[in-house]
């Protein structure tokens, strides 16, 4: 296997607040390769939008890196000074935010928008950048794209400012993407045409994609390999099919039980009691034993062992039995 | 006879600019048309459920149902009751206390400065019903504890504020609940919870919903019944059986395939073409003919009509 265009080694993210400091990333660990799309599923408060936060250097104050490492293509990037992470970001890392609207400059046409960044990562003209950018904006999909480049972002519908968000993403040519919720405002037709673009434009230029999502269809669609939070730990980590097909830690058994699914009918949904525990009041030992029908001592007075200690898939003590599948 | 039947419900909203910008302007007045010509009815103690994409008009008409709004034309009949129309103030309001809401946003549908006993017990209070220890036993029917009635909306997450919602949807004993999109906000976990306690409620108290949501997985689960809307207009309705295995109606095959599955690993959708057309202006003859890929020379020219294909109800001229 080549060298990952992303190595997250044992992140953890640090808040501190008057009553105590929270931990929304507790020491994870993952790598992502090139032309590969990696999931990250979570419900609220698992810590999966701040991991990506952290990568591209926009955590909020007082939110910091308080130990690990990440490299992009070799280069470690968590301790870069703000001018210098400046320029990394928009040239090697491309965002997608949930919100279409609020990423993009309603006063500047989008044609603006796009050369500007352009301009600013890479060494064009000014008539260069534009023809890239009409290019950009074909390439995503947005029909008569040579006309559409002067309008303004209102102009556009949700589905379409959200491709002008990707050709944004991708004008420089970056070699990660970071998508973060990119369809949960859209809507089922939008988003199939969205993910299908994200697929497509990823195989294409190999790519890297962190796909934070809490959509597990679109994970079982988009995504290579699935990582999944509970609590700012990884709680499972590996190939999609396995992991959603075969889940080895309860949490992720219970989460794909209570996703409503076609073949069920009408029987009750699997639900998992309680709820995510809160950053200042997490449980000893495993952050899911409180939760957990396979809860024992061990479970309630040790952490759970680490994935990227050699745990396996699954960071539990009694993760599920599972007949290998062939 | 059905508890609620609603016969060509139509609503209009006039999204003209102000009368001198149109007279400066010379822009025709611009009228959109959420709802048209839409007709169905709801069987006692079943879940009709309405799906479709934003702009579908399928809230507009769970407002109108309960009388948040009122029609332009075509009328909502409960228990044979015309609310819009009635004049017999005392029918109308024994119907009324029959219905009930539950909204999307737990965080903006509770008064943050109410405590939760006040909140639940409001709908009894207001018509002057007997209140004492009513919120206490309808905290415990929804999954939480009689001393959460002196908190604060604050006090809970997502999940508990959408269980507080249920209870105070409860109080007045209605018959009919409107959701509109009452698990959208939540986590899946959370969701599964709440979904299972309003199938025990429903059964327990006899309840009737409609069930507004654009999630086809919860709809499917939760439905009897199952009316797929496009720009404002019923162009399928069947039971969940008929219409996830039979899809008759292009756009409904179209939601179908273009839905995220849990099983598709990898797979390769060919994505929909085209958005939803523009309300104001929509396509002659019907909605979906710029998006069809069944469209012929009629679908550009002649509204089709909903006619009984089988079990289902179809509005395509194409299908047999």
């Amino acid at each position: 296997m080549t060298a990952p265009i992303l190595s997250i080694r044992n992140l953890t993210v640090d808040i501190p607040t008057r009553h105590g400091t929270l931990r929304p990333v507790d020491n994870v660990s993952y790598d992502i390769a090139a032309g590969e799309i990696l999931g990250v599923v979570g419900e609220s408060g698992a810590g999966k939008s701040m991991a990506g936060n952290a990568v591209i250097g926009l955590l909020n104050p007082p939110a910091h890196i308080a130990s690990g490492e990440i490299h992009l293509n070799g280069t470690r990037i968590d301790h870069l000074a703000g001018d210098t992470m400046r320029r990394l970001r928009g040239k090697e890392i491309g965002m997608v935010f949930q919100d279409p609207l609020t990423s993009l400059n309603p006063l500047l046409r989008i044609g603006d928008q796009l050369t500007e960044t352009m301009l600013a990562h890479l060494d064009i003209s000014q008539s260069e950048a534009r023809k890239r950018a009409v290019a950009a904006l074909d390439e995503v999909g947005i029909p008569g794209a040579a006309e559409r480049v002067d309008s303004y972002p209102h102009e556009f519908s949700g589905g379409m400012r959200q491709r002008v968000v990707i050709a944004l993403a991708l004008c420089a040519e970056p070699s990660l993407i970071i998508a973060d919720e990119p369809t949960t405002a859209l809507d089922v037709s939008v988003q199939a045409q969205i993910i299908a673009l994200l697929k497509r434009l990823c195989r294409e230029r190999g790519t890297a994609v962190m796909l934070i999502t809490h959509d597990m269809g679109v994970i079982a669609e988009a995504c290579d390999r699935v990582a999944v939070m509970y609590a700012g730990k990884l709680a499972e980590l590996g190939p999609v099919r396995d992991v959603l097909t075969a889940p080895l830690h309860p949490y992720t058994d219970g989460l794909m039980g209570s996703t409503p699914l076609a073949s069920r009918g009408k029987d009750r949904l699997h639900q998992i009691p309680g709820a995510m525990p809160r950053l200042d009041a997490l449980p000893q030992g495993c952050a899911f034993h409180p939760r957990c029908p396979r809860a024992a001592e061990q479970c309630r007075a040790d952490p759970a062992p680490r994935i990227e200690d050699g745990a396996g898939r699954a960071a539990c003590f009694f993760p599920i039995d599972r007949v290998e599948v062939a | 006879m059905a508890l609620v039947s609603i016969r060509n419900l139509t609503r209009i909203f006039d999204v003209s600019k102000p009368w001198l910008n149109r007279v400066l302007e010379r822009r025709p007045r611009a009228l959109l048309t959420a709802v048209s010509d839409v007709s169905f009815e709801i069987e006692e103690k079943t879940v009709y459920a309405l799906v479709g994409e934003s702009g579908s008009g399928k809230s507009t008409i769970g407002k109108m149902l309960v009388g948040l709004l009122g029609p332009s034309e075509g009328s909502v009949d409960i228990r044979g009751v015309d609310l819009a129309r009635e004049k017999d103030a005392a029918k109308v309001d024994a119907v009324r206390a029959d219905i009930q809401m539950i909204f999307q946003d737990p965080f903006a549908s509770l008064n943050p400065r109410w405590r939760v006993r006040d909140i639940i017990a409001e709908p009894v209070a207001a018509r002057g019903g007997d209140t004492n220890g009513l919120a206490e036993k309808l905290l415990e029917q929804v999954g939480l504890s009689a001393r959460d009635a002196g908190k604060f909306p604050h006090e809970f997450s997502g999940g508990q504020r959408q269980r507080i919602c249920i209870a105070r949807a409860l109080a007045s004993e209605p018959k009919l609940i409107v959701c509109d999109e009452p698990t959208s906000a939540l986590d899946v976990s959370v969701q599964a919870q709440v979904l299972n306690l309003m199938s025990d409620l429903k059964d327990e108290f006899g309840l009737t919903y409609l069930f507004i949501s654009h999630d086809l997985t919860v709809v499917q689960h939760m439905a009897d019944r199952i009316g797929v809307l496009y720009l404002g207009r019923l162009v399928e309705e069947a039971t969940p059986a008929e219409l996830f295995d039979d899809p008759k109606h292009p756009y409904t095959q179209m939601l179908l395939a273009a839905a995220p599955k849990l099983d598709g690993f990898g797979r390769e959708v060919t994505p929909p073409t085209g958005e939803i057309p523009d309300p104001i202006n929509p396509p002659p003859g019907c909605a979906y003919n710029p998006r069809c890929p069944l469209a012929q020379a009629i679908c550009r020219e002649e509204r089709p009509a909903l006619r009984a294909v089988g079990g289902a109800r179809v509005a395509c001229h194409m299908v047999e």
